[in-house]
């Protein structure tokens, strides 16, 4: 290994920046470390489909070319990144972990991803996640599962488990993950890395492929909360390619993390530390708590009454709109075509039904049943009408306090194949994170410990719509304390 | 039937695991499956029909939790624009709509090199009419 990447995981990403900047780090051996290291880690973990060696080198020492010259160089400059499947990279394929997408290459980039290359990122390849980024576990993908670096009997989580594993695994400097119900917390929490929700509308969709758009958000993970910071400051602001995307103005998320927690008001919601909570993710996620407390935040107690209705109003909407949106993959425009049929309808039916796997049938035929006549009051109405509730709970908490804090998940890592018979069960992985996609607010996991097997524990803390200030804020406050 | 790659082996095992599990409570039946399959232009195999039976009823069964909520005074919400626009600096309207403008789009080679079939033109499909 080279000396530049002698340990990839404890320099900060804006020093990365500044060494690649000032020539003391070139990026082109920045980058060839990262690709060693994938190479080298890459066959247990699974977690890149593809790895983009000839790019990501050139970019690189297109990079160190223009340092050299002492051209202005982005905030991003020559750090290597990796980027979820399912968002779109002109040139690399982009799979979404379905054989329906087998070999896809899209004739454009994602504004995030647009936004990451203008700041001069390195671009290391496409990483894994459950097939169209349904799942908890990267169980799902058509690729196969990821193996959590921490523990390879483990699931990374999912459905950004690929995001998450190679943060981990030292395999990039930072990910763009993509988080629908949980997609980003759950695996940074499973991983013990940090993951960003932002608020819906605070990044661009541009690019991502759609699995439930009132939902989606795209997100970073990387290994500190101030990494992560940096990567939400670039990817965030308005795109007029994106109609839900805000016209309001990215603050300096770096500089605000850094302000003192006295005085902060934190919430924690009974409803989160209730049954099926690991006692083990409850004292590390107190310890958290205690924390803030210890510099200068009022705690107080809060309530969100209508949490336990969250995950089956999840898996309502989230169906319904999956349905609709996954109609595209028809064997026409893109992906997978059954070959022989020979009229459009059975060249529909079976390029879908080889095409997509076993829980995105199961998804699309749930949501096309909450939908269709006869049912749709009963469930999606009903679903629609409860989300309200659920936004409005947290509304009312957020007069009260700034940020809530409670676990990310309830039980850190398990195993593969644990729960991939039993769908509810799968689903109840995401209790604690659903709520604030419905609710279209923003939130961040980062480690608060470790499990007596070893296992790293997330605590998540949720922010009002665009609170992202104050989220870096109190989780910078928890992870210098339990440093 | 299909001439790819079949389910991974923790799929397989999981399918065959969870056949003789017992139901929950039937909301759905097989024929409603087919019916929704049939929707959702999706072939189901024989051997897909037993789980995606078992695990709708089950799924469906964990959401009729909802109605113990009265919801009959709530208006439905579809998705969070409504409470997110109003802190949208210089949009004051619900649902604000870019000009009306021609932009370059993607060009044509480009999107139909990513096509099954082409004419160079037009996508090319199987007949339409049934029979």
């Amino acid at each position: 290994m080279t000396n530049a990447t002698a340990d990839l995981s404890a320099r900060p990403l804006a020093q990365l920046r500044d060494e690649v900047v000032s020539g003391t780090t070139k990026a082109a051996e920045l980058t060839s470390g990262y690709l060693e290291r994938i190479a080298a880690r890459n066959p247990e973990i699974n977690a890149y489909l593809s790895v983009a060696t000839e790019s990501a080198q050139a970019e690189a020492e297109a990079v160190d070319a223009a340092a050299k010259r002492g051209d202005p160089l982005g905030p991003l400059a020559g750090v290597p990144l990796g980027i979820k499947d399912v968002i779109a990279v002109e040139s690399m394929t982009a799979t979404a972990g379905s054989r329906i997408l087998e070999g896809y290459i899209p004739p454009y980039t994602a504004t995030a991803v647009r936004r990451l290359k203008a700041a001069g990122a390195v671009l290391l390849g496409k990483l894994n996640c459950d097939e169209f980024a349904m799942g908890s576990s990267n169980e799902n993908s058509a690729y196969g599962v990821v193996r959590n670096p921490v523990a390879l009997d483990r699931v990374p989580g999912g459905s950004s488990g690929g995001s998450a594993a190679a943060v981990a695994a030292g395999m990039a400097a930072g990910t763009l993950g993509t988080d629908t119900g949980g997609s980003i917390r759950q695996p940074a929490s499973f991983c013990g890395v940090v993951g960003v929700l932002p608020t819906y509308g605070r990044v661009s969709r541009y690019g991502l492929i759609a699995f439930a758009s009132s939902l989606d958000r795209i997100g970073p993970l990387a290994h500190t909360v101030e990494d992560a910071a940096v990567l939400l400051k670039v990817i965030a602001g308005h795109d007029p390619l994106d109609a839900t995307s805000s016209e309001l103005p990215v603050p300096d998320y770096v500089a605000e993390s850094r302000k003192p927690v006295d005085g902060l008001r934190v919430g924690v919601p009974a409803e989160y530390f209730g049954e099926g909570l690991d006692p083990e993710v409850r004292s590390a996620v107190e310890k958290a708590v205690d924390a803030l407390r210890q510099q200068g935040a009022m705690v107080q107690p809060v309530s969100l009454p209508h949490t336990r209705y969250a995950v089956p109003t999840y898996y309502v909407l989230a169906t319904a709109e999956a349905s609709s949106n996954l109609e595209r993959f028809d064997g026409v425009r893109y992906g997978y075509r059954a070959p022989g049929a020979n009229t459009l309808g059975a060249m529909y039916r079976q390029s879908r039904e080889c095409g997509f796997g076993a829980e995105v049938k199961r998804r699309i035929l749930l949501g096309t049943y909450v939908l269709s006549a006869g049912y749709y009051d009963a469930y999606y109405r009903k679903g629609q009408k409860v989300r309200r509730l659920l936004a409005e709970d947290f509304q009312r908490a957020f007069t009260q306090v700034d940020v809530l804090v409670t676990p990310t998940a309830p039980t850190p890592a398990f195993r593969i194949g644990e729960k991939t018979d039993d769908p509810v069960s799968m689903y109840l992985a995401d209790i604690y994170t659903v709520t604030a996609n419905l609710a279209g607010i923003c939130g961040v996991s980062l480690p608060c410990g470790v499990s007596s097997e070893g296992l790293p524990i997330g605590a998540q803390i949720l922010g009002p719509h665009f609170g992202e200030t104050t989220v870096f804020r109190a989780a910078r406050a928890v992870e210098q304390s339990l440093r | 039937m299909c001439p790819m790659t079949p389910l991974d082996p923790i799929h397989a095992a999981a399918h065959e695991a969870t056949a003789h599990v017992a139901t929950a409570p039937q909301t759905v039946t097989e024929e409603s499956v087919r019916q929704v399959a049939a929707l959702a232009n999706l072939d189901l195999t024989p051997a897909e029909l037993p789980s995606m039976l078992r695990d709708l009823n089950a799924i469906l069964g964990y959401i009729a939790e909802l109605d113990e909520l009265d919801t009959a005074s709530v208006e439905p919400m579809a998705q969070v624009s409504e409470l997110v626009a109003g802190l949208s600096a210089g949009s004051t309207a619900d649902t604000p709509l870019r000009q009306d403008v021609l932009v370059p789009s993607l060009d044509r080679a480009a999107v139909l090199r990513s096509a099954p079939e082409t004419d160079g033109v037009f996508f090319k499909l199987p007949r339409v009419m049934e029979r």
